[in-house]
């Protein structure tokens, strides 16, 4: 039991990290970013080029990964998503554009790195093992602490910084917080581009255990949706509870209903069904502040 | 007056001869087109499957058509591969095939998965399309059926005489499964325990199953690995997943056998598992080193060439293209006509260029499907050493 509670531990830190950028995005702009799976992509490749293949040191590679989608980010807030909901009054305006992103980005990372599953050599060796009651390779202990420190080093930065406040001010109500001086248009882009880099940064970090590989953004996007789903959308923390959920839900149902056959999911799904028929907003439902 | 209608005459009369010339000069120049389809997946989770597929034709056709061509009857063709991304959705692989039908092409390569494989069947059969599908359901290759010819080794081919070698030389006695929660693993899986019933081995685990986008496989294995079989078999495995759960299962502590009966690529299990994939068994590619003639080798090479990068899954793939070739050069009447190929199939056999010996092309299934409806590449065993596979054994099928 202790080691189905570690790996939905584990598995919960991963998702979380996972679904924050994306309900950032959608806090501040309303936007359902398609695209938060394939940016998480092409950041897992990033790192794997720097470190993998040229040999520079994780960190350096982790940091091109969330400096170039911070860019990436930015550069698609500020010239696709800025001018569409600009000009357009319908929200599917923006979804549309955001699928379009997905499948742009889906064939360039093709084109790009292959389509081949890639992995990189373990940041650290070696496992810890508890006479087998608890088994976690030391890399995931430090993945998870890592993935830990970032939730917790956002949550500070959204609560303390000017920046965070600017944003929290923008989610809570924009009309209101352009006429407090707050430059809708800057730190919409600076949002995005926060959303953007967790994306590339946790695939980065998640390179070294899980590999990557295209065509994964898709399915990552459906898995970073259901987190927000569960803690409601455009919840910071609802989203942190969300992948912690998801997490130990997946880890206890393949345990428990493991020889019942293929229903793990069906179970999960199910669950998820229920809950946002009794609870549609999800768990924390409104916008934060 | 009549000086300028004469010059106009003559340059009438010499653009003309030009025009002539040009037109003969590329007449003779450029070959007649064969085109051969591929209906398969080329994009999302299981890309490698159909890329290695697609990219194995365009290479093969690249160097046939830098040699002048196929001579087909008389007539030498040049090989156009038109080809078809059904993104692993049966509507698209129906789509795709229907695309190969406008375009007048009888012979298709794909699709990779059991479903698109279904799909396309009327399609094909409405439109006298041969197909040579990467999916292993029976009735695609039994009567009535005729159309589709397996372009591999079966999982219930190759299974038993995995298992068989693995009891005989590894003193294997128990066995788990786990397969992804999509058709084609789960029949595999299926296929896989009844024959591993079928041999005395003990099955564990039979239910166990993961979602294949799963990119963490810890919580699915964990209570497998408990279980501590001899043998542990990765059921329809992606060539992406495997390392992740080779991975998984050892970092649990797993000691035992891991194996598979889909083809593998070394270059991402070193990748993604490193050392830990060592001993890892699986159906590998039908040129393994120790077999593979020279042919064989330039093609790994040009293919590595054009797209940077060779995919092991290739040494399987690169043989359908072959047969369809080598049967229509065997019938030329088979160009249009499916049934002079399906004819041509039960007596056809010429040299296997890609393998040293005297091994032979020739249409194969008698014994699993009533008809030969498969083609012969031979079954080689693997085992992932250090970076590249050994040849465990090699089998035929039928």
């Amino acid at each position: 039991m202790i080691q189905v509670l570690a790996n939905g531990l584990y598995l919960g830190g991963q998702y979380a990290l996972i679904a924050l950028g994306l309900t950032l995005i959608f806090a501040l702009m309303n936007v359902l970013n398609f695209a938060h799976g394939q940016m998480y992509v092409l950041g897992g490749f990033i790192t794997y080029t720097v470190y993998g293949r040229l040999g520079l040191p994780f960190i350096v590679a982790l940091l091109a990964s969330a400096i170039t989608l911070a860019l990436l980010g930015a550069a698609i807030e500020r010239f696709l998503f800025r001018p569409v909901i600009r000009r357009s009054f319908r929200e599917e305006s923006t979804m549309l554009l955001a699928a379009a992103i997905a499948f742009f980005l889906d064939a360039i990372i093709l084109l790009l790195f292959g389509e081949k599953q890639r992995g990189v050599p373990k940041i650290i060796n070696g496992v810890l093992n508890l006479n087998f009651q608890l088994v976690m390779p030391y890399d995931r202990i430090l993945i998870g602490v890592v993935a830990i420190i970032l939730i917790l080093a956002f949550i500070l930065y959204m609560q303390r910084s000017k920046t965070g406040r600017a944003l929290r001010a923008l989610a809570q109500d924009r009309v209101a917080a352009q006429l407090m001086g707050v430059q809708v248009d800057r730190y919409s882009m600076i949002g995005f581009a926060i959303g953007a880099m967790l994306a590339g940064i946790v695939g980065g970090l998640l390179v070294s255990i899980t590999g990557v590989s295209s065509g994964i953004g898709g399915p990552i996007s459906i898995k970073a949706f259901m987190m927000v789903m569960i803690g409601g959308a455009g919840v910071i923390s609802g989203a942190i509870a969300g992948g912690f959920i998801l997490g130990m839900l997946e880890s206890v149902g393949l345990s428990v209903l493991h020889s019942y056959g293929d229903i793990t999911y069906l179970v999960i799904f199910a669950s998820l069904m229920v809950f946002l028929s009794i609870r549609p907003q999800g768990l924390m439902g409104k916008p934060w502040g | 007056m009549d000086k300028l209608g004469q010059l106009v005459k003559s340059l009438g009369l010499i653009s003309g001869l030009l025009s002539l010339s040009l037109f003969i000069s590329l007449s003779l120049a450029q070959n007649p087109e064969l085109k051969i389809g591929f209906v398969g997946v080329t994009s999302g989770p299981a890309a490698a499957w159909g890329t290695s597929n697609l990219r194995s034709m365009e290479t093969r056709a690249a160097w046939l058509n830098e040699l002048g061509g196929v001579d087909i009857g008389g007539t030498t063709y040049d090989i156009k591969i038109v080809s078809f991304d059904d993104q692993k959705d049966p509507k698209r692989a129906i789509a795709g095939m229907e695309k190969m039908a406008a375009e007048g092409i009888h012979y298709v390569v794909g699709p990779n998965v059991d479903d698109g494989a279904a799909a396309v069947r009327p399609v094909a059969e409405a439109n006298g399309i041969m197909y040579f599908p990467y999916a292993f359901p029976k009735e695609l290759y039994t009567m009535p059926a005729s159309n589709a010819v397996l372009g591999m080794v079966a999982n219930y081919q190759s299974g038993p005489a995995i298992y068989e070698y693995l009891m005989e030389n590894k003193g294997v006695e128990t066995v788990a499964f786990v397969a992804a929660n999509e058709s084609d693993p789960l029949s595999q899986r299926d296929s896989g325990v009844a024959a591993a019933e079928a041999l005395g081995l003990t099955v564990l685990a039979s239910k166990d199953t993961y979602q294949n986008d799963t990119r963490d496989f810890t919580p699915v294995l964990t209570p497998i690995v408990k279980l501590q079989p001899d043998l542990l078999v990765l059921s329809g495995v992606a060539p992406g997943n495997a390392p992740l759960l080779i991975r998984a299962a050892r970092e649990l502590g797993y000691t035992g056998l891991i194996s598979t009966e889909t083809a593998q690529d070394a270059q991402v299990l070193m990748e993604g598992a490193g050392d830990l994939a060592n001993g890892f068994i699986s159906v590998g590619g039908a040129s393994t080193p120790e077999i593979r003639s020279e042919v064989m080798e330039e093609f790994i090479q040009r293919y590595t060439d054009m797209f940077g990068e060779y995919n092991d899954e290739s040494n399987t793939k690169v043989y359908a293209l072959e047969y369809i070739l080598e049967t229509l050069k065997a019938n030329p009447a088979a160009l249009d006509d499916v049934e002079e190929f399906k004819a041509t199939m039960d007596t056809f056999s010429v040299p296997n260029i890609y393998m040293k010996g005297d091994a032979v092309l020739e249409f194969v299934g008698m014994t699993s499907f009533g008809q030969k409806r498969q083609i012969a590449v031979p079954l080689v065993v693997n085992e992932y050493q250090n970076g590249e596979f050994v040849t465990l054994f090699v089998a035929k099928v039928d």
